[in-house]
């Protein structure tokens, strides 16, 4: 058997890589499955809804050229959009999205992330991250005004001296008050980002940083 | 070369093996290893502040960054072991691969999911903000974008997927048949080649669909948790170690130390590795218990990597000369060695305790890249400085070179290895301390600029290996083909 062909393509080849299937997939799979997965319309929630048409407000001319009215459904359209756009500019391989139980983050980031914050449609696939260069975002919704998002995005080094972070003018058109449909979308992320909790916004514990 | 072109009953070696296939999938491999260079290098420069391209849109480090590790990983780890697997499958198995004609449509195919997925990272984002294209997926439902997805290491856009889920499947096609068609008992390579077959198929599809498409959430964690690991221990490991099985006993001249050994380090390997995967994801809302499982079958592995360091420094004993004189030799040995560092450092960073400050930090950077290099392109590099001398028909243009690029690669990956090891102590305990962000970014920047000469010096050592490529496939044919440094 340990030798054979078929002993080495049942057994090893797909029986123990099912087994594996089996004890780390299908058993937190059958243990959320009662947690159903929420859609981008049922995760927009009045905090994001007031960044939302907060945006719509800051920067009329581009919001509605780019998004239109600031809807509930079109709310959820910019949070799909921004998303992908998270996705595809690679922002969470410097990024993560889980406040760990360790290391003092619950007091820089906020409270610990939970299973249901992420069974929606948003976090398909989950956006965990591996690897912090810049901090977690699971609550930076609310943290930031969509003002310094923009210039952030539009120039990291403007209002953070010390960031390594890239800059993205390619979601502007031409100035930081100027975003453009995937600008305003990540934006709308962003703010979303922490928006479903009781603890939103949440702040550092400024006392326990200054350290000084 | 082996028995099998000089014994008359047995197939001639020119009738088993498309030497011209293995020379272009080698090509492909260090063209692609070229880029992912490229893309490192970029990404090192924007961290320390030193990117002159930043604010390119599609030179942007964020999507480079995916460039780097999606052509290491498809680019020049899977082409490369395409080459090997073109030579070795066929002169171990005495048969053909199922069909010569499969065979190159297989290697087009591959390159058209790698240049692909490339352009769907780099153009994907970009094209999608145009307003047809937009209009167009909203009207589709599209729920991913055009660019890269959201799985790290599994980032091929969705629409290649299906098509790099076939070309797995007829590559399996291709060589499982000459290893079904194989009379007598089978070698230990050809063990891990055959399960590497099934596992690098099972895995993608279970990485690139599940997550994306049935899957949210914590579950989608788990699985995206397997997939790495699987990717990692599944596809490259087994092929890895199957070469290494093959090509130690003929370089050494003398059989493998233990077969017993062998079994055990299949077997485990087979058992526990696809058992760690979440622990990737140790401290997240997964249940912990199934965390703690996945910890002690990472501990478990570590067992039986020490039963194959030891099988193969056995074969070793009494030629340990050869890994000073024939660089094969060094390049295969050193990459153990390598290997053995990188799983003794999983059985202790996978500890929650080691976790606490370890994780997302630039100790799993430096872990990552002493397997990915350290290990496995040590081990490619070590098998094309085997045999580009045969099938090109020529020897080495300079062994100076090769020495500059065995050990600008092996410094330059040890460098880096340590560096970002220490720069992820520092980042850990930066955070822990709960000082403003910024101080562990601008705490990072002494480790930055020093992995960013580590990886210059890799660089510099692969420019070595490409010149003296191009060198030796231009000069002249020798009549008796020689490896570097045989035995005088």
């Amino acid at each position: 058997m340990f030798e054979s062909k078929a002993g080495i393509f049942f057994i090893a080849g797909i029986g123990f890589f099912g087994f594996a299937f089996l004890s780390n997939a299908v058993v937190p799979i059958l243990m959320y499955k009662d947690l159903p997965e929420q859609t981008a319309e049922e995760v927009v929630n009045p905090n994001i809804l007031y960044q939302f048409k907060e945006l719509s407000r800051r920067y009329p001319d581009s919001f509605e050229a780019a998004i239109g009215e600031p809807t509930k459904e079109n709310c959820a359209q910019a949070l799909r959009l921004g998303r992908q756009v998270y996705i595809g500019e690679g922002c969470w391989h410097c990024h993560s999205q889980f406040v760990r139980p360790v290391s003092n983050d619950s007091k820089r980031f906020g409270a610990v992330s939970e299973t249901w914050e992420y069974q929606n449609e948003l976090q398909r696939p989950v956006m965990f991250g591996t690897r912090r260069v810049g901090p977690d975002l699971s609550r930076e919704g609310g943290r930031h005004g969509s003002d310094w998002h923009t210039v952030h995005f539009f120039r990291p080094k403007t209002v953070s001296p010390d960031s390594p972070m890239p800059e993205y003018p390619w979601l502007f058109d031409g100035a930081p008050d100027q975003p453009n449909r995937r600008g305003l979308a990540l934006i709308t992320y962003m703010q979303w980002l922490g928006s479903w909790h009781s603890t939103y916004p949440y702040y550092e514990e400024l006392d326990a940083l200054a350290y000084e | 070369m082996s028995s099998a072109t000089t014994n008359e009953i047995l197939p001639r070696h020119a009738d088993l093996v498309e030497e011209r296939l293995v020379r272009w999938y080698f090509y492909a491999a260090l063209a692609y290893l070229a880029i992912s260079m490229t893309g490192g290098i970029l990404m090192a420069l924007q961290l320390i502040h030193w990117n002159p391209l930043n604010g390119i849109e599609w030179l942007s480090a964020g999507r480079w960054r995916m460039i780097h590790t999606n052509a290491v990983a498809y680019g020049f780890i899977a082409n490369a072991f395409l080459g090997v697997l073109h030579w070795s499958v066929p002169r171990l198995t005495l048969q053909r691969v199922l069909s010569q004609k499969l065979s190159y449509f297989i290697f087009i195919a591959w390159q058209a999911v790698v240049l692909c997925t490339a352009a769907g990272i780099i153009f994907g984002p970009t094209l999608q903000a145009q307003d047809w294209v937009a209009s167009l997926t909203d009207q589709l439902h599209l729920p991913m974008g055009l660019g890269a997805q959201g799985v790290e290491w599994g980032e091929t856009p969705f629409w290649i997927d299906p098509v790099a889920l076939l070309g797995l499947a007829l590559v399996a096609a291709n060589f499982l048949t000459p290893i079904a068609r194989s009379k007598g008992s089978m070698y230990v390579t050809l063990w891990y080649f055959m399960a590497a077959f099934i596992w690098t198929f099972l895995t993608y599809a279970m990485g690139n669909f599940l997550p994306e498409y049935s899957l949210t959430g914590t579950s989608a964690g788990a699985v995206g948790g397997l997939f790495i690991h699987d990717l990692v221990g599944l596809f490259v490991t087994p092929l890895g170690w199957g070469t290494m099985y093959y090509i130690v006993p003929i370089i050494l001249e003398k059989p493998i130390w233990s077969q017993g050994l062998s079994l055990v380090g299949f077997w485990g390997l087979a058992f526990f590795y696809p058992l760690q995967g979440i622990h990737h994801f140790l401290y997240t809302p997964i249940p912990m218990f199934l965390q703690y499982g996945a910890i002690i079958s990472t501990i478990a592995v570590e067992f039986v990597v020490a039963t194959v360091i030891i099988n193969f420094m056995g074969t070793l004993w009494g030629d340990g000369r050869k890994v000073v004189t024939n660089l094969p030799v060094r390049w295969f040995y050193t990459g153990m060695i390598f290997y053995f560092i990188t799983c003794f450092q999983c059985a202790l960073q996978v500890t929650l305790t080691f976790q606490k400050l370890i994780h997302f930090t630039d100790w799993v950077v430096g872990h990552a890249h002493l397997v990915m290099f350290g290990v496995f392109s040590m081990w490619i590099f070590g098998m094309m400085t085997y045999l580009f001398p045969i099938l090109l028909n020529k020897p080495w243009y300079s062994r100076r070179l090769c020495e500059w690029h065995f050990w600008l690669s092996a410094a330059g990956v040890f460098i880096m290895f340590l560096d970002l090891g220490l720069a992820g102590v520092f980042q850990g305990y930066y955070w822990s301390s709960l000082q403003p962000w910024d101080v562990s970014v601008t705490g990072s920047q002494p480790f930055w600029i020093t992995r960013m000469f580590a990886g210059l010096m890799i660089a510099g050592g692969f420019l070595c290996f490409l010149w003296n490529l191009l060198r030796t496939a231009r000069g002249r044919s020798t009549d008796s083909p020689t490896a570097v440094s045989a035995p005088a």
